[in-house]
């Protein structure tokens, strides 16, 4: 049994591959740190978070968020084994980085946000649907090794 | 959590930005709960929730009044939506989970319709404005 179905998949890819998720990236995770503040306690190395301003032109901010999200998209190429691609970041997650897995929804739901921001009506409730399932089974299977 | 001056600045400007869409976007905001979050669907058994549903259109406009009656009380939400507080503790007690996702698909629907609008700044105002209002539905619960 698939993760998702054809159709969702379709859905999915087909958004995906307009996605430019350097930027995207960037202002995902820009828009969690003003959004939701206490996220910020993660990044105190950041320099600059005073302001949404500072936050979404904050150049650590903008590099991290490439790198998060590049690793998601690499994993929607293993859509249907989430849990196997997440394994090694799961681990590194909980053992070394110590972040309380909530965090992953929260930044999930602030994807789905940016990419509605982006994509207007395409981003319609079947595609939403679509991705709120991604997003929740990344989430997921980042959490699937904590102890 | 407290709503700043900025952000009930922000959230009044946004929401008289939408004007007379607002029914609309309620009700887009109830379709993407249903289609994303089919769990949602348990407390409308008895509504047709096809697309283009005119029981979810006339839901929809109902829900965007009471956002619209709360902005323009956003001082005293407490005692604004005091009726709806009562309404939704005693009568229709939709477990507290669900007014997180249909806040979600409200920021989503205005994400999608007024990008312009949605910068960061009111993406928070907004996010804190609706986990205000829900707060207070759902302050009578227990």
């Amino acid at each position: 049994m698939s993760f998702l179905s054809a159709e969702e998949k379709g859905l999915v890819n087909g958004l995906w591959g307009k996605v430019n998720v350097d930027e995207v990236g960037g202002e995902a995770l820009g828009r969690l740190l003003v959004v939701y503040p206490w996220t910020q306690r993660f990044f105190q190395s950041f320099g600059d978070l005073s302001s949404a301003d500072a936050i979404m032109g904050n150049s650590k901010v903008k590099a991290h968020g490439k790198k998060v999200l590049n690793s998601f998209s690499d994993g929607l190429k293993n859509i249907d084994d989430l849990k196997g691609a997440f394994a090694k970041l799961s681990e590194l997650h909980c053992d070394k980085l110590h972040v309380d897995p909530e965090n992953f929804r929260l930044l999930g739901n602030v994807l789905v946000c940016v990419l509605a921001h982006h994509f207007g009506h395409e981003f319609n409730p079947q595609v939403q649907a679509a991705f709120q399932k991604v997003v929740a089974g990344v989430a997921n299977a980042l959490a699937h090794k904590y102890h | 959590m407290v709503l700043s001056a900025a952000d009930k600045s922000n959230v009044k400007a946004c929401w008289g930005k939408i004007g007379s869409h607002a029914g609309d976007y309620g009700t887009e905001a109830l379709e993407r709960t249903f289609c994303c979050f089919p769990t949602t669907k348990t407390y409308f058994p008895h509504f047709d929730l096809s697309h283009g549903s005119a029981q979810v259109k006339a839901h929809g406009q109902k829900v965007a009044d009471a956002l619209t009656q709360a902005v323009a009380h956003i001082d005293d939400l407490p005692n604004a939506l005091s009726a709806l507080s009562d309404l939704h503790a005693y009568k229709l007690r939709v477990d507290p989970v669900n007014f997180k996702l249909l806040s979600h698909c409200l920021l989503v629907t205005l994400a999608c319709h007024h990008p312009a609008e949605f910068t960061p700044a009111v993406h928070a105002s907004l996010d804190k404005f609706f986990s205000a209002v829900s707060t207070v539905l759902t302050s009578k619960y227990r």
